[in-house]
């Protein structure tokens, strides 16, 4: 398929093409109307178009809640430009809502003078009673400081796939079509691939392809036709990329992508088990397709089985990685705190979701840090790494791998629902240019006499890590396990001294893992008035406001953290570097609580917890607060 | 069974290791262990493709006095990572050692989804009936009544018997057998690790320390031959020091019949192979005081393995759609390019 161009879709007409850098959008609906769907295929369209895109899906935890009402609303917000975005964006330029609920729910997002496009078809007396309002706000002047579009989208559906022959019900379900339709006429995208893909998806069903066909065209031609808008908008191609080939890639999808490329940097096969969570399993739908990559997929029959599993397949010499979020950790606790007293190399997926216990399931949060570090029994030191963003989870899956095989550990990968779930364009990797992954098996030896087998399973190289010997390696069996055990033999020990030495050894085999990664980097000035620190899916939202700030005047830099244990040797000296530090967290300051421990810095924090990502706006006003300016 | 080559002959000699060995003495556990070395050289494995993994409790110690590989776990989580293991490694011998409380309290869903998968691991538990190693409470099999630390008045939770959850569990591969009682054990040991799938074996054995002599009804002489009934595939149910009594089924119900009154065609014949798992049920459910205690091989069926059919979907979808190209991974969905 080739790309469209950019006036492809222009219309005959001498209308009003308005330019933009960048524009923000959300369609809105019932968890039952698509929303999700069209969203995608808004950003796919876009994305193909040449323009930079960054989403934020945002949907409730139940499957399908009470139709029409606020519980169920399900949300896609596309913020596309010209230029180089990090953020899915803040105030709403335009927004679809197909009913009452949506609007009620997503209207305070949506910019004073923003796009109000509504299908009016389902604001009736019932859809307004679920939505809480006790009048039409289409009738009244509660919206007239946004340009509100009146459509009755479901009557102009209907009418538009009559001729494909579907009942009422599944003519309705085309409406979603239709809004992408008048968003797609509305921006100048040009519908080519998304036909292609009803194409493709319903190709065994033609009447549903044809319908949705009729629909979205239907949406483009009613807003030429009826002139909804004054005019439209266009946002040319983003000039400031890399060259490359690029497509678009979700955070789960770079995830898995990035674990079977790890096994295979290392000559290896994935072992992934997993037990069913949100918003980790995305992940294990992934792989489990992937299975001529040689992928062996487990869905365990409950986290501490998932890990367990791991371990073994790990014992027995696969990559082996267990997937899960905050809650399943919790589970997991103790078989990780095996994997560290047993040093074998695992990879541990946390998708972090808002907690705690249940907590909000299907919504962001970056509360697991501390869990992570500490959350085991005893001194049980775990290496933490952290995607910044979506296509950032397919390059620090494998440095999480790449560390838990060079030092025999188990090692913690933090992700959160809004890099899981977000989705951005991606510059697609030649395989052939990845960085191997370097694995050795012990497969012989000379025997010293020095033990019953001679093998000692707990020698250590310059790194402090022990060898990867696995079973069927004649000449190397050896016995491991939890209980404590003597350094070199692994034979069980509750030798006083011993234990200490042991518990110091593991420490600083993970601190000596600072050796090995790349020294922390800033953006903007390497000294100055405030240095803002985050880690993880905050990583657009933090970097565009201090780069906005520094676009002002002010002395702003912004360190963002990938390596969260050990920290880069040179970050105490960055994070004195500066008057203020400050530290942005999806928490109640967990990196802000480390780094004071550690550091002994009086960094400032600024939080939020509401299950949303951070808006530039209030991370700007903070700036400006914490600056005084 | 996995083979390999021509294979050096091997002794229970090389299966032991230098360790000292730290059971109580008298324990039951040393039997096992001393069946175990006899057996492991007689199953055609070499010792580097045979991995003991434990649990955590007394019998869960097994692994440090073999010289295979060994993992000892944390509690109850033993056939995790045996399953684990299996599947990486389908080529290894993978041995679950467990207990009561290891095996039916902390862990007994990953025993249930274990053996309901049929994953080709042989899963032995040592059934003492008390908690050993945190010395002395009841554990899930200890009789109702039963005084311990955590229960100085009697035990008021209703055992589970061990077998009737795997045969519930669809275990393709049932048996029982007891420490005390050498040759049997052997011969069981080796019916497990012949066995293509999922093996589960109960042990009855003794804790001297804490729960001694809690299986003598059925071991000691004298008594075991009322108590106990040996069970072989196609042979009636007959039983008795003077094999004048056998089981005959009224319904459901096996019932005691003397052979003087009943002929022996009316007696009930074991059948270790029947598809259906409700003869074996019935057998799992005769105890004392009211029945004998079959011990022997309750089940013993032909399954598809569970770690040969992840391989086998690896490579019928590799042979379906070719070997996995990441490059052409990378680019399966719409790409542009900027130039």
């Amino acid at each position: 398929m080739s790309a469209p161009s950019a006036e492809a879709s222009s219309s005959s007409r001498n209308e009003h093409v308005e330019e933009r850098d960048s524009v923000i959008v959300r369609f809105a609906g019932d968890s039952g109307d698509g929303m999700q769907l069209v969203g995608g295929q808004f950003t796919n369209t876009s994305a193909m178009f040449g323009n930079d895109v960054s989403t934020f899906p945002d949907f409730p935890a139940e499957i399908r809640a009470p139709a029409g009402t606020p519980a169920g609303v399900s949300g896609f917000q596309i913020h596309f430009s010209n230029h180089d975005i990090k953020t899915p964006g803040d105030d709403l330029d335009a927004l679809v809502a197909m009913n009452p609920a949506a609007l009620r729910q997503n209207l305070r997002s949506l910019r004073k003078g923003g796009i109000l496009i509504v299908n009016s078809d389902s604001f009736g007396k019932n859809d307004l009673r679920k939505a809480n309002y006790e009048s039409s706000p289409l009738d009244d002047d509660s919206l007239q400081q946004y340009k509100l579009v009146k459509i009755p989208m479901t009557s102009m559906t209907r009418d538009a796939v009559a001729e494909a022959g579907l009942g009422t019900r599944a003519a309705d379900r085309c409406r979603n079509f239709f809004a992408l339709g008048v968003l797609y006429w509305l921006y100048d995208r040009a519908p080519d691939a998304t036909i292609d893909w009803i194409n493709e998806k319903f190709a065994k069903v033609a009447d549903v392809a044809d319908a949705n066909r009729r629909a979205l065209k239907a949406g483009m031609f009613y807003g030429e036709t009826a002139e909804l808008l004054q005019g439209r908008y266009r946002i040319r191609p983003a000039t400031d990329i890399q060259p490359g080939t690029y497509r678009q890639i979700m955070g789960n999808q770079a995830l898995a992508y990035g674990l079977i490329t790890a096994a295979r940097l290392a000559g290896k096969d994935l072992f992934y088990a997993s037990y069913p969570i949100t918003p980790a399993s995305d992940i294990l739908h992934e792989l489990a397709k992937l299975k001529n990559f040689g992928v062996r997929t487990f869905q365990a029959e409950d986290e501490i089985a998932a890990v367990g599993s791991a371990i073994g397949a790990s014992f027995g010499g696969a990559f082996a990685a267990t997937g899960t979020s905050g809650p399943g950790v919790a589970l997991k606790s103790e078989a990780i705190g095996l994997a560290v007293m047993t040093e074998l190399p695992l990879v541990i997926i946390n998708v972090q979701r808002g907690g705690p216990s249940t907590g909000l399931p299907t919504k962001t949060e970056q509360a697991d840090l501390l869990q992570v570090m500490f959350g085991r029994n005893g001194e049980s030191p775990v290496p933490v790494v952290a995607a910044a963003y979506p296509s950032d989870c397919f390059t620090m899956i494998q440095e999480a791998f790449r560390i838990a095989v060079e030092y025999m550990t188990p090692v913690f990968f933090l992700s959160d629902a809004y890099i899981a779930n977000g989705a951005e364009p991606w510059k697609v990797p030649s395989f052939e240019n990845l960085s191997k992954i370097e694995v050795k098996h012990p497969t012989a030896r000379v025997d010293d006499g020095t033990s019953g087998d001679g093998f000692l399973p707990y020698t250590r190289n310059e790194k402090n890590a022990r060898p990867w010997a696995i079973p069927g390696t004649a000449g190397f069996e050896h016995r491991i396990g939890g209980l404590e055990k003597e350094n070199n033999t692994g034979n069980v020990s509750y030798d006083p001294a011993n234990h200490e030495r042991m518990v110091r050894l593991r420490q600083a085999k993970v601190d000596g893992i600072a050796d090995s990664i790349p020294l922390q980097t800033v953006d903007g000035p390497a000294s100055g008035d405030l240095l803002m620190v985050s880690w993880g899916g905050t990583y657009g939202a933090v970097s565009t406001a201090a780069a906005e700030a520094r676009r002002e005047g002010l002395s702003v830099a912004h360190a963002h953290l990938r390596y969260l244990n050990p920290f880069p040797k040179n970050l105490e000296a960055i994070l004195k570097s500066y008057k203020k530090v400050l530290v942005c967290e999806l928490n109640l300051g967990q990196l802000w609580l480390l780094l004071r421990g550690k550091y002994l810095v009086p960094a400032e924090k600024y939080n939020k917890v509401q299950g949303q990502p951070f808006l530039v706006t209030e991370l700007t006003e903070e700036i400006h607060r914490i600056l005084g300016s | 069974m996995v083979t390999n080559g021509p294979l050096p002959v091997l002794t229970a000699k090389d299966f032991e290791n230098d360790l000292d060995v730290r059971w109580c003495p008298g324990c039951g556990d040393y039997s096992i262990l001393a069946q175990m070395k006899k057996v492991l050289p007689e199953v055609g494995i070499p010792k580097e493709k045979i991995v003991f993994v434990s649990g955590i409790g007394c019998s869960s110690r097994f692994p440090y006095y073999l010289s295979t590989f060994g993992f000892h776990t944390i509690h109850g989580r033993a056939p995790t990572v045996a399953s684990g293991l299996k599947l990486a490694n389908p080529d290894l011998s993978v041995w679950v050692i467990t207990g009561d409380g290891d095996g039916l309290s902390i862990g007994g869903n990953h025993l249930m989804h274990a053996i309901r998968r049929n994953i080709n691991l042989n899963i032995i538990l040592f059934n003492n009936r008390i908690y050993g190693l945190t010395k002395g409470q009841y554990s899930p099999t200890s009789p109702v009544g039963h005084k311990t630390k955590s229960t100085p008045f009697g035990s008021l939770d209703r055992p589970i018997t061990a077998l009737t959850l795997a045969i519930a569990a669809e275990a393709t591969f049932v048996a029982r057998t007891a420490d005390r009682n050498p040759a049997h054990l052997q011969y069981v040991l080796k019916r497990a690790a012949q066995h293509q799938g999922v093996s589960f074996v109960e042990v009855y054995q003794d804790c001297v320390v804490f729960n001694k002599g809690a299986f003598d009804y059925s071991i000691e002489k004298g008594v075991k031959d009322e108590t106990t009934i040996n069970i072989e595939h196609g042979k009636p149910l007959i039983f008795g020091a003077k094999k004048d009594k056998g089981i005959r089924l009224n319904g459901h119900t096996p019932e005691v019949v003397s052979l003087a009154d009943v002929s022996p065609d009316e007696l009930l014949i074991h059948d270790e192979r029947a598809p259906d798992s409700v003869l074996a049920h019935i057998l799992s459910q005769m105890a004392q005081p009211y029945l004998p205690e079959p011990m022997g091989v309750f089940r013993a069926i032909e399954e598809p393995c569970y770690e040969q059919e992840v391989l086998q979907q690896v490579a019928d979808t590799t042979k379906k759609f070719g070997p996995g190209d990441l490059n052409k991974l990378y680019r399966s969905a719409d790409t542009w390019t900027v130039k």
